[in-house]
């Protein structure tokens, strides 16, 4: 029977090889290669014709308030980034480390559950519970504090985005770290290793694929988000995803949107395919 | 040994404060549906179903949640099916373009969503495909089609590599074996992977809000209504949602995770 896996055409092989072909073709990569496309359509009177025209892309490039929105986006998705990897750090190296096999399990259990639950709805929580009389604001009245203004900052932006990653970094953090072989970490310990130094030396080499993984997980997911900046940071200092919805909402300007997506894209690879590369680098011998 | 202690006291600590940043909204937006307050702080206000008799009695959310569940479920269907489908290819077969052919279905989610939301707007009004409710139903397969190949990929792995054959052997033809034997084995993870993407689907904003049109699906509701100003009956629905989407999640773990159970005791 399996010797029919050879040149001829295999219907039942086919049959589980090719819907998704089909179906990622016509709805994924026909709409992206389609957006890449329209960002050299023109736009006359709100209608958007078919052409091969530089416009949109020089009058985007052109612009500074782009590149302050880029480069603002960039720099708040950093700063995420390293906020959501050094919070969840602690507690990744707790439930990796310090607890049982059945608390680790548990914890991820529940950490899965707010990942895949209504990101809107928590934001929009967030934005009553930090506003000028939220619950926050209250308890920091009783102990003669504040009020403090945190929406329509940087620190509310941050807040949306801590809720949206820091689920996701801790669990990636936890199995990572879960998986290091246990005996070397007391072998470091028995040869009088500080637990600072073994954590420096030891388990952060030893994690650091998967730490890289979820910092560009992070990274991505903060840089893409229009939710946190938009509702917890007022959208003061547009960040790229509003951008894209601005344009595409109220100027009918989609070629332009397009654009915007494209950098973002194109930013995202090259980070990725930067993190990815260090995260396999081998090391250089023991040195 | 007791400085040991003390860390691990510490660290306790601070996992449960994670736990708390990270249950806070769900916790509070329920609590603050309850409340009568309109803009809800401490000390609360009275207990009050006002907000949820106020979105009981508005036409557009029971519309908005038939959408969402015709949706969700529809995307569900279809995606665990590509799932499943990609997840047995990749099992049981090598081919020349695997690197891209398993590409092609793991890419979407690492793409921002709302990159998505203006391709796939651009590219439905182009072939005439936009504003309908299946327009949200194809782009979210396209997007949680992975997570149903991740789970059912990972419970393919558990599978004796020589069962397949041995019911070959017997005289089951491939369809036979498909049926009586890879289906039956895959069953918990095809009910997760459902349950996954229906919650995944049933969330998703971006997306919907794009090319929906005047179909309207709950997160967009809600979107709409938190674009105004501070609403309560927001806590509601969302209260509502949060339930829907919970269950599903709690379901799909629990499915993924009896699975494994059963799997180490034989």
């Amino acid at each position: 029977m399996s010797s029919k896996s050879g040149r001829s055409i295999n219907i039942y092989a086919l049959t589980w090889r090719l819907p998704i072909i089909f179906w990622q073709f016509i709805f994924f990569v026909g709409p992206v290669l389609f957006m890449v496309a329209m960002s050299f359509f023109l736009v006359k009177n709100y209608r958007m014709t078919e052409a091969f025209e530089f416009v949109n892309w020089s009058k985007m490039l052109s612009r500074g308030y782009f590149w302050d929105s880029y480069w603002y986006t960039v720099f708040i998705a950093s700063v995420s980034t390293t906020c959501a990897m050094c919070l969840a750090f602690p507690a990744a190296f707790a439930l990796a480390f310090r607890a049982s096999e059945s608390t680790r399990r548990w914890a991820i259990f529940l950490l899965i559950i707010p990942f895949f639950t209504s990101y809107l709805v928590r934001t929009f929580s967030w934005f009553v519970i930090l506003s000028e009389s939220g619950v926050v604001n209250a308890i920091l009245g009783y102990i003669g504090l504040g009020p403090y203004t945190m929406l329509n900052t940087n620190f509310g932006t941050l807040v949306g985005y801590m809720t949206l990653t820091l689920p996701l970094v801790v669990i990636l953090q936890t199995v990572t770290m879960a998986n290091i072989d246990k005996t070397l970490v007391e072998a470091a310990r028995n040869l009088g290793c500080r637990p600072l130094a073994t954590i420096w030396q030891v388990i952060l080499p030893l994690s650091k694929t998967g730490l890289i993984i979820a910092a560009i997980f992070c990274f991505i997911l903060s840089f893409g988000d229009f939710v946190a900046p938009f509702y917890l940071g007022g959208s003061q200092e547009p960040t790229l995803p509003i951008l894209i919805l601005d344009t595409t909402k109220s100027g009918q300007q989609w070629p332009r949107a397009a654009v915007v997506a494209i950098m973002m894209m194109l930013t995202l690879f090259a980070i990725a395919f930067t993190g990815i590369a260090l995260a396999y680098r081998k090391r250089k011998g023991a040195k | 040994m007791k400085a040991n202690r003390t860390l691990n006291v510490i660290l306790g600590i601070y996992v449960a404060l994670i736990f708390v940043f990270v249950f806070a909204p769900i916790i509070f937006s329920m609590i603050f549906s309850f409340n009568s307050q309109r803009f809800p702080t401490i000390p609360l206000g009275e207990f009050s179903t006002e907000w949820y008799a106020k979105i009981l009695a508005d036409p557009d959310v029971w519309e908005a949640a038939l959408n969402s569940l015709i949706v969700s479920t529809s995307t569900a269907v279809i995606a665990t099916f590509l799932g499943f489908c990609t997840a047995y290819s990749d099992y049981r077969y090598n081919f020349r373009f695997k690197g891209p052919y398993l590409a092609l279905i793991l890419l979407p989610p690492t793409i921002p969503l709302i990159i998505m939301a203006l391709a796939m707007l651009a590219w439905f009004s182009k072939i005439g495909m936009s504003g309908q409710l299946y327009s949200i139903v194809i782009a979210h397969s396209v997007l949680t089609a992975p997570f149903a190949m991740a789970v059912i990929r990972l419970r393919l792995n558990q599978m004796d590599p020589d069962l397949e054959a041995a019911a070959w052997n017997l005289g089951g033809s491939e369809w036979a074996t498909m049926r009586h034997v890879i289906i039956p084995f895959c069953k918990p993870a095809i009910f997760s992977g459902l349950f996954l993407t229906a919650a995944v689907s049933f969330d998703e904003f971006a997306v919907s809000w794009f090319v929906s049109g005047l179909n309207k699906t709950l997160p967009v509701i809600i979107l709409e209504i938190v674009q105004g100003n501070i609403d309560p009956q927001v806590n509601a629905i969302g209260t509502f949602v949060f339930l829907i989407s919970m269950t599903l999640v709690v379901l799909a773990q629990v499915f993924f995770a009896s699975r494994q159970l059963k799997s180490t005791r034989t």
